[in-house]
């Protein structure tokens, strides 16, 4: 070999010098070789059509088998933490969508709830109902693309427009809640942006029904299929203990067997006021993630079902002058609610010293905004706690011993969202 | 009205919960460490929805090992770690918010740090420790003793500074125009 950069690879990216594309190249020819015989290392990302989003693994492989492994992230971080110390509490809510922006109402609410807790101020009745629908639409939604993108990366592909139908059909319901489809920005403090329209209640059990039937299409669809066995069934199998070790939460704990539901065993909104099960699975691999999420998105429609039955008229706004956003007919015809107006939008309102650590069950597990308060209309400290961070870690270990295409249905299967691990 | 709405308080429902457990874990719990508990701020008494025990950080180690596994106490969980930055003298305070599966009980643990003073670490407790210490690392600069991989994890390693320190500026851009290649280095060292 005539050129040898100094390191035994390079990335397969440009290089700083202008130099062109590098090739992984087989270390067996090189006479400084320091992996042994057939050992290469791979560089899979940032940028990997396999990687959701802008992920790293580096994996010294043998054959097709991954001996070694580290993974990097934090390509998209945007700071949201140090955002959270700069920005009022109101102006936080639009960076919540952001976090997992598969499933940004779930992210909405827990941000609300948690301010909402520090303040002491409780929603109405109509406001949790919605905030409960929104929430399992989400989660409906963050679970087929799920199980849709990993039927895909393992090369499903129809399975897969399946489910997005019906996503699209959901965003079109969140799209009448708040105008927005993805970057939802649906809750405020104390309340919501706006109320459910006319006859949404009618429109979102008539999606439940629609996606019931789509359910069972896919399940039909994939299931029992040979080949979709035999690339899941003892794939990426992480046990009970190693889970517990590696502070996993959500489905993907469910699925080893970890019996634990935020939703069920410490109750927020009023989850303990509907009826539903949690689905547990005990092998811990990628199929038993799959049946997991399967399942939770038929509980799920039930919750739904349940909710837009039970929700009556009523006022979304908590009657609260400190978070109410003055309506728009108070600020352009009274001097009073204009300055209020202002007030609310340049200062913000204030929090009292304090802090809490909220959680609530995202879809993939435990979704924790940790607020510290010393007063004022700003945080001292916004901590995130997202899940993915905690399944990510858990990503080498898991995929050790594997092929290069099982890390790929492992990566799918406990749902790395970069939003949400970047932060 | 069809449902009692929950009412939002900063101690949510838990207080009345959990209130007794909490006051005979950490009786149990000053009990056996004695002086190396600092302060305990329970809620109602403090604005905080759980107890906070500070800890001093020469024993937090043992005292997360035993929060962890005696019987009765069994806060198994790491649900998070993380720091934040005071301000003042001791500036940080390293945070674990711990949860109990039996229970469902939460706890918070804390450690006052000097600027510059290192704190041991809790990988060889919780796997799950690894990444948020190299976090707090990388966001506050505190060193965790005996990390097996002390290296920044979400900004880029030629990164200078440390972001969620309070005399940080927000816009304290610094742009680099490449990733960096990987480093076949940590491999060897097990690292992930």
């Amino acid at each position: 070999m005539e050129t040898r950069n100094e390191t035994p690879f390079t990335s397969g990216t440009y290089s700083a010098q202008g130099q062109g594309p590098h090739h992984f190249h087989s270390i067996d020819h090189d006479p400084d070789d320091i992996w042994g015989d057939s050992r290469v290392v791979v560089n899979i990302g940032p940028t990997h059509p396999a990687m959701h989003g802008a992920l790293r693994m580096v994996a010294k492989v043998n054959g097709e088998t991954i001996e070694q492994s580290y993974c990097e992230f934090g390509f998209t971080h945007r700071a949201k933490e140090k955002l959270g110390e700069n920005r009022t509490y109101h102006q936080f809510i639009v960076y919540s969508d952001r976090l997992n922006y598969c499933s940004a109402l779930i992210n909405n609410v827990a941000y609300a709830m948690s301010v909402e807790r520090l303040l002491g101020v409780s929603v109405p009745e109509r406001c949790v109902w919605i905030r409960m629908i929104a929430s399992e639409m989400a989660r409906v939604i963050d679970h087929l693309v799920c199980v849709g993108i990993g039927a895909v990366d393992i090369g499903a592909f129809s399975f897969f427009l399946y489910g997005f139908h019906q996503r699209e059909e959901a965003y079109t319901l969140i799209e009448k809640l708040c105008g927005a489809r993805l970057t939802t920005s649906y809750t405020r403090i104390g309340g919501l942006a706006g109320d459910a329209p006319v006859g949404w209640e009618d429109e979102v059990k008539a999606w439940v029904k629609k996606t019931r039937e789509c359910l069972d299409e896919m399940d039909s669809l994939l299931t029992g299929n040979k080949i979709w066995l035999q690339r899941t069934v003892g794939v990426a199998r992480f046990s009970k203990e190693d889970c517990l070790k590696y502070s996993f939460t959500g489905p993907c704990a469910r699925a080893a067997g970890i019996d634990i539901d935020l939703r069920r065993d410490a109750p927020y909104l009023v989850y303990d006021k509907v009826e539903f099960d949690v689905p547990i699975a005990q092998n811990g691999d990628v199929f038993d993630r799959y049946l997991v999420r399967m399942e939770e998105i038929r509980q799920s429609l039930n919750i739904i079902q349940q909710c837009a039955e039970r929700m009556k008229p009523g006022p979304v706004w908590a009657d609260d002058k400190r978070t109410r956003i003055p309506d728009k007919e108070v600020v352009h015809n009274t001097m009073e609610g204009l300055i209020h107006h202002f007030k609310f939008f340049m200062t913000g309102f204030d929090v009292p010293e304090g802090e809490a650590y909220t959680t609530v069950e995202a879809a993939n597990g435990e979704l924790g905004f940790y607020i510290c308060s010393k007063g004022g209309p700003k945080a001292h400290r916004m901590r995130i706690r997202g899940p993915s961070v905690y399944h990510f870690q858990a990503l080498s270990p898991m995929s050790q011993g594997g092929l290069i295409a099982d890390m790929v249905a492992a990566l799918g299967s406990i749902n790395i969202i970069a939003g949400e691990l970047d932060r | 009205m069809d449902i009692n709405t929950p009412v939002a308080t900063i101690y949510g429902g838990n207080y009345d919960k959990y209130i007794d457990t909490w006051k005979k874990q950490v009786a149990e719990v000053q009990a056996k460490f004695g002086g190396a508990i600092e302060e305990v701020r329970m809620p109602r008494e403090f604005p905080t929805e759980v107890p906070i025990l500070y800890v001093k950080k020469e024993s937090i180690i043992a005292v997360l090992d035993y929060l962890r596994g005696a019987p009765g106490l069994e806060y198994g969980f790491l649900a998070d770690l993380t720091a934040t930055d005071e301000e003042i003298d001791p500036r940080f305070e390293v945070v674990y918010q711990l949860l109990s599966h039996t229970n469902m009980a939460r706890i918070r643990v804390k450690v006052r740090l000097k600027d510059g003073e290192e704190i041991p670490t809790a990988t060889k407790l919780w796997e799950a420790a690894n990444w948020p210490e190299r976090e707090v690392y990388d966001m506050f600069g505190i060193t965790f003793t005996g990390h097996p991989h002390p290296r920044r994890i979400l900004m880029d390693e030629r990164w200078v500074g440390h972001p969620l320190r309070k005399d940080y500026p927000l816009r304290g851009y610094q742009i680099f125009p490449d990733t960096p290649a990987p480093k076949p280095e940590y491999l060897e060292k097990g690292d992930r």
